[in-house]
């Protein structure tokens, strides 16, 4: 029952990175790639009615491993404290300009918002790319599972690291790139004319990079935690995961080509969704190493909650989210097709 | 470590009570918005459409203030108070991530089709959006409270041999009776803001000579509301919660009332100011007996005051929660009066006719945020010195790995960024109140982003 706790929780963090993960790459390249208002105003329009659903998920996560595994969700939010307000910052600012935007005519006040929307965009993927290669590396765990973390101390990956190293710069990089890329996609798939164009030749730059950045990273864990192998060692079926990372990747592009703007949208989902199960794998049942002593990491039985307790949670889980997921394909089909740019004057002050 | 415990006290405060600017109204607004449209689709009225379409675009400001400083509160538990959550989280779990799962999903879809899709949706289906985010936000409500009254009123528990609290009953935690009277309680609240809000608003308009139709629904729609739920929030809801608190939490009560010393014919304190040291009512306003009355049902029965109780039971602030507590109560009484008063010249067709009642109400609009803020204070300064009542003790729910340092710097941080947020907010919400309703939507094109319409 634990790890059907475990497999709850990584799938509701990997529903939020694929979900998510488009609408914080929309906002990193908003300033760069949507130039006029009216192209601004496009981009807010694609993400507007999902966003705020996509986020949820975060937060049903956190809830989640509040439930389910207490002390993990402790100590790591306690441990990782700095930055993690940091990110609520981030959350906050990025909520704000997205809803307030619209509401007035001003060239200060949209450009205002315009700048903290892809700011706070850029800054999330970074910090969750950090965040999760935290997790990957180790953090400096105590023997009752706590840990305080610096933002900072040598840059190097030792038994006392801070949250930026040269491991977790990497992968804050990696998280920036394949989110832009994502986003790239996204909106090559919601908007036309020049801005379709503009986000397709952005999409097509970053997946160079994604390829890259996921080579140097996946070599650099390996060579890091070579342990993390060993799952996938006892189990090779799960080998399908990298297989899937792969996959991803190529059929991006091999879609791109085609005008398949959907599928290279869903082939993107599949590459990131295959990163976070692959790590989500190649961890378990650890859920937070310890850089020190590897006795005192954290696995999902030191953390979860009572078996009562998660006994009961699981009769309520699935027909919440099951609904949830209703709710989400609905959303979607109403607002499928086109954000159009040509918004009429009495709309540009339009709720949201 | 004192000092550690107290600022990461006033942490969670400040952005708790930050936080409740807003749903307390989003919640409030829902109900009306529904009112108002129930009233538009029925009688296919422009007007109600267009008062609809207004409260939207100040429900939306609103309610994204409410999601982006609710997010912190979600991740605060594990953060500042990380033994707490460490110990709590297979019960507080489950309201909390419930919250997430049953309402805010619900809330998140349906406020995306309420606000973008009026001309996508037939008029019923458009009415069920705004219905689905109603139920979302008082759902929403709901579970936290749930949450919040297990801290007040643990039932329904068994304690681990590491120290942890397990559910016994799923549904002893969800259905806590204490929960049920608070969420009638805050609910009720959150409407008196609302209806506070819609009447103020309206009367601002028709002093101000504009937007005179639309803002007499306001004013109707407010009073209405407003009368109930005032009437509602001193008998029965304030008046069962103050009893089972008094039952429950008689300590609590005890430091609510300023009653120092155990007495028959206990005196309720309207005014005056609690002095700890030598435990006195300092100028004391009072009416014999009446406490007894309340509580007991007779004017003579004996009720415990603090000196019942040792000390290290007190809660630590007494000054605090008396005076949250006489606030609550004192507005509250503030509210029935204005709202009976008002409601009598509306049915009297007089309303409109004087503007001193008007004025009334537009300064009216601040204070029942000021009560509900002090509510809360009342019940979680009151709850103290316990994190969870009577089991574990605020000091021992800290996280012990946060320096007071990063402490500081996160509470500065948080009032900066909803210091600037304050501004823009406001700075927002004037522009929206000064375009007043029907400025944008001819022919109901407001919330209809033009997407093709193939998608419906």
């Amino acid at each position: 029952m634990t790890t059907a706790w475990f497999i709850l929780v990584a799938f509701m963090l990997t529903a939020y990175v694929v979900l998510d993960g488009f609408d914080i790459g929309a906002g990193v390249l908003h300033i760069v790639i949507a130039r006029t208002d009216e192209e601004r105003r496009t981009v807010l329009q694609a993400i507007g009615p999902v966003w705020d659903g996509n986020e949820v998920w975060l937060i049903a996560a956190g809830g989640t491993i509040f439930l389910a595994f207490p002390l993990l969700y402790a100590s790591s939010f306690s441990g990782f404290y700095l930055p993690l307000m940091v990110l609520l910052w981030l959350l906050v600012g990025r909520g704000i300009s997205i809803e307030f935007r619209a509401h007035l005519q001003s060239v200060i006040w949209t450009n205002f918002f315009d700048g903290v929307f892809s700011f706070s965009s850029g800054l999330l993927a970074i910090f969750y790319g950090a965040a999760f290669a935290n997790v990957i590396r180790g953090v400096p765990l105590n023997s009752d599972h706590y840990f305080f973390e610096p933002l900072w101390t040598d840059f190097r990956v030792g038994p006392n690291p801070g949250i930026l190293d040269w491991y977790t710069c990497l992968g804050a990089l990696l998280a920036l790139v394949s989110l832009s890329m994502h986003g790239a996609l996204f909106l090559n798939l919601k908007t036309e004319g020049k801005l379709q164009s503009r986000a397709r030749g952005m999409a097509i730059a970053l997946w160079v990079a994604v390829v890259l950045f996921t080579i140097v990273e996946t070599a650099s864990t390996l060579l890091l935690r070579p342990e993390l192998q060993t799952n996938y060692l006892h189990h090779p079926a799960w080998f399908m995961i990298p297989i899937i990372v792969v996959s991803g990747l190529i059929l991006v592009i091999y879609f791109l080509a085609k005008n398949r703007d959907a599928a290279a949208l869903c082939a993107s989902g599949a590459f990131l969704a295959a990163m976070v199960v692959g790590a989500a794998v190649g961890l378990y049942p650890t859920v937070l190493p310890a850089s020190g002593n590897p006795q005192y990491s954290l696995t999902i039985y030191d953390a979860a909650a009572s078996p009562e307790s998660l006994r009961l949670g699981l009769y309520w889980w699935f027909p919440g989210i099951a609904i949830a997921i209703t709710y989400f394909v609905f959303v979607y089909r109403m607002f499928r097709g086109k954000a159009s740019e040509s918004v009429s004057a009495e709309n540009q002050r339009a709720p949201i | 470590m004192e000092h550690q415990i107290l600022l990461s006290r006033i942490h969670f405060a400040f952005t708790i009570m930050f936080h409740y600017i807003f749903p307390q109204l989003t919640m409030g607004l829902a109900l009306l918005i529904v009112v108002l449209k129930t009233r538009a689709v029925l009688r296919d009225d422009e007007r109600y459409h267009q008062s609809a379409r207004f409260w939207a675009r100040i429900f939306a400001v609103n309610f994204v203030m409410g999601v982006v400083t609710g997010i912190p509160m979600e991740f605060q538990f594990g953060t500042n108070w990380a033994s707490f959550s460490q110990l709590t989280g297979g019960i507080i779990g489950h309201p909390v991530s419930m919250e997430g799962v049953f309402s805010f999903f619900l809330e998140s879809a349906f406020l995306g089709l309420f606000l973008y899709g009026e001309k996508r949706l037939s008029k019923w289906g458009h009415w069920a959006t705004a219905v689905a985010v109603f139920a979302g936000t008082w759902l929403s409500g709901y579970f936290i409270v749930m949450a919040d009254a297990w801290m007040q009123h643990p039932v329904a528990y068994v304690r681990l041999a590491d120290g942890s609290f397990a559910p016994s009953s799923f549904w002893g935690v969800i259905l806590n009776p204490w929960g049920l009277l608070q969420y009638m309680h805050t609910m009720s609240g959150a409407v008196i803001t609302a209806s506070f809000v819609m009447t103020g608003l309206g009367a601002f308009y028709l002093l101000s000579h504009k937007h005179d139709e639309h803002a007499r629904i306001f004013v109707r729609i407010g009073v209405v509301a407003g009368l109930v739920a005032s009437m509602f929030q001193v008998f029965p809801s304030g008046d069962e919660h103050g009893r089972y608190l008094a039952h429950h939490q008689p300590v609590t009560a005890a430091a609510m009332e300023g009653l120092f010393q155990t007495k028959k014919g206990a005196p309720m304190v309207l005014i005056g100011q609690p002095n700890p040291e030598n435990e006195t009512i300092q100028n004391p306003l009072a009416f014999k007996g009446m406490l007894s009355f309340l509580v007991y049902g007779t004017f003579s029965a004996e009720v415990d005051g603090l000196d019942a109780f040792p000390k290290d039971q007190w809660p630590d602030n007494i000054p605090l929660v008396f005076f949250s507590y006489h606030i609550m109560v004192g507005l509250g009484t503030i509210f029935v009066a204005v709202m009976i008063v008002c409601a009598y010249l509306l049915w009297r067709r007089k309303l409109f006719e004087h503007r001193w009642p008007l004025w009334a109400l537009l300064l009216c609009v601040p204070f029942p945020y000021i009560a509900n803020m002090a509510g809360w204070v009342t019940a979680e300064a009151g709850r103290q010195p316990w994190i969870i009542y009577g089991l574990m003790r605020t000091s021992q729910g800290f996280s012990r790995m946060v320096s007071t340092g990063d402490t500081w710097f996160t509470l500065l941080g948080f009032m900066g960024l909803y210091g600037l947020l304050s501004i823009l907010f406001l700075f927002l919400v004037q522009e929206i109140i000064n375009e007043g309703p029907g400025f944008h939507d001819e022919g109901g094109k407001i919330g209809s982003v033009s997407y093709p319409e193939q998608g419906a």
